[in-house]
């Protein structure tokens, strides 16, 4: 079934190594020390590195959301109220439970259902909440000047780098349960196969 | 949808903030009122400063018969709103200048009047122990200016006897105190007509030979010139011993640490005053942020804890599947 056009691909790949690489070169500016430790690249470096590949991730992410304006794309990410909780607990009730047991996938993969209502959660949180706040918070550290002073008596420079940093975190950990769910296809490589060829390998257990 | 996102943005920011804001509340030194100090030599310096507190002057030609109006050289001006906050403003000025200088039109040969530097007072006085001016002496010696003693360099190129006031113990803001110090650098090393009577180099652009430094113009708000361009003495409070250039520190990662520089320089004084839990080198916190020196060791503990929740439940689903799979 194909399901990933070429612009979805293109997007996801550039997205995915500008996250890495803004990953490692954020740990590195927030742990680098005295001493250097293995991941984390000298300081000078991970700033220049994590600046242009921040600049590049904003187009690309500018490149993702109109193209879901634009596209038949945006219709994955659309949240509906109905069932909304119901549907989110069959879906956790399958992956704590259902999966080991046997059962049908409740949410199976089709041209129009390509998320399962806790991926469309989770992207939409990604995609529509952290990376808007993390790309705004970004420039606000890369442009200090526009940053307000302060706020409740607290440095709008320092509260701007939490956000930054918690924003950051989240989507780590995001990516982690990304790339481990995605061991879910049909087999642990097919879904990785998927947005590289744009064909999905359908079967029961799919996420 | 915006709606649901504005919503997130704002208990996002509130619940960052509120934990933060209580260890962040942190006031300041408090500031000393030096506005309503009165000399006991006002009424003496006045003789002085009616014609050195200001850029013009004006005295009697009794040969012409006329009163003349001069501009004072700029070298020689005192304003009086300087010297009575500076660290000498207890001082008559014929406590160091000779009385002759009573008399008008000065006699000459008081332009070789010997001028004291800051031990013959300050050395070996008690008092004034807790300043190490001794070692202070003994860092100059070893810098880079100290070469220029006999090309004219002493203690008053930096520290201006009339207008000098020590800042980084009294500052409330570190900001102006910040200024303040670069502005005794800059005011040779910006100023070619005045850098020229110590040395024969060429002008040099400061933003030019800086121009290696990210963020160059928040670098220059934030720290002093002497953060990078001293080597730090432990028994001193402001490091004496300035390096020649290429000595200077250039690793981004002195500052930006868990170790950072700025604890033993720029936040010395402060951080042997007030604490600030929560952040590594919390006290920085009160004046600046610095990327890297001030992680919160709270969250830092939160952020490891989620990670390993998260890398737990991985593997213990892990173990399911593949227990599953051997059913």
């Amino acid at each position: 079934m194909y399901l990933y056009p070429v612009w979805v691909r293109l997007w996801h790949l550039v997205n995915a190594l500008l996250i890495l690489v803004l990953i490692v070169t954020g740990v590195s500016m927030q742990y680098t020390d005295q001493k250097e430790y293995i991941l984390v690249v000298g300081f000078a470096r991970a700033v220049k590195w994590h600046n242009i590949s921040a600049v590049f991730l904003t187009f690309n992410y500018i490149f993702f959301v109109m193209g879901n304006i634009f596209t038949k794309n945006g219709r994955f990410y659309k949240i509906r109220k109905e069932n909304f909780l119901k549907d989110l607990g069959k879906q956790l009730r399958y992956y704590s439970l259902g999966m080991f047991k046997g059962e049908k996938h409740p949410f199976p993969v089709n041209p129009d259902q390509k998320f399962n209502p806790l991926q469309k959660l989770s992207y939409v949180l990604a995609m529509y909440v952290a990376l808007p706040l993390i790309i705004i918070s970004g420039f606000g550290l890369l442009f200090p000047e526009i940053v307000i002073s302060g706020l409740f008596g607290i440095s709008g420079i320092i509260l701007t780098d939490i956000l930054h940093i918690t924003m950051g975190f989240f989507l780590s950990v995001f990516l982690v349960i990304h790339i481990y769910t995605c061991t879910l296809g049909a087999r642990p490589s097919s879904l990785f196969r998927g947005i590289i060829t744009g064909y999905h390998e359908p079967d029961d257990h799919i996420v | 949808m915006k709606f649901l996102h504005a919503r997130i943005l704002t208990v996002i920011y509130l619940c960052l903030s509120a934990p933060f804001a209580f260890a962040l509340s942190w006031s300041g030194l408090p500031a000393k009122d030096t506005g309503s100090y009165v000399s006991p030599f006002y009424e003496d310096n006045e003789r002085c400063f009616k014609c050195h507190g200001q850029g013009k002057y004006k005295y009697s030609n009794d040969q012409l018969g006329t009163e003349i109006n001069a501009l004072m050289c700029t070298e020689r001006i005192t304003k009086r709103e300087e010297f009575y906050i500076s660290n000498h403003r207890s001082f008559g000025c014929t406590d160091c200048h000779s009385t002759d200088y009573g008399t008008f039109p000065h006699p000459g040969e008081l332009r070789m009047e010997l001028k004291y530097n800051c031990l013959d007072c300050h050395g070996g006085d008690d008092k004034y122990s807790s300043f190490n001016f001794e070692t202070i002496d003994s860092d100059y010696r070893e810098s880079i200016h100290f070469r220029l003693e006999e090309d004219g360099f002493t203690c008053w190129k930096c520290h201006n006897p009339h207008t000098y006031k020590i800042s980084i113990r009294d500052s409330k803001n570190l900001k102006e105190t910040i200024l303040y110090d670069n502005a005794i650098c800059l005011n040779c090393h910006s100023d070619f007509s005045r850098f020229q009577l110590l040395s024969d180099r060429d002008e040099i652009n400061l933003m030019e030979t800086h121009e290696w430094l990210p963020d160059q113009t928040n670098h220059f708000r934030n720290v002093r010139c002497i953060e990078c361009h001293t080597r730090i003495n432990d028994s001193l409070l402001v490091s004496h011993m300035v390096l020649s250039k290429d000595k200077a520190v250039k690793l981004c990662n002195e500052c930006h640490s868990q170790n950072s520089m700025l604890m033993s320089t720029l936040y010395k004084f402060q951080s042997k005053e007030q604490r600030q839990d929560g952040f590594f080198n919390g006290i920085i916190l009160n004046q600046s942020y610095v990327i890297g020196a001030n992680r919160n060791e709270y969250l830092n503990i939160l952020s490891i804890v989620i990670f390993a929740f998260v890398i737990l439940i991985i593997c213990v689903h892990i173990y399911f599947r593949l227990s599953g799979k051997a059913k």
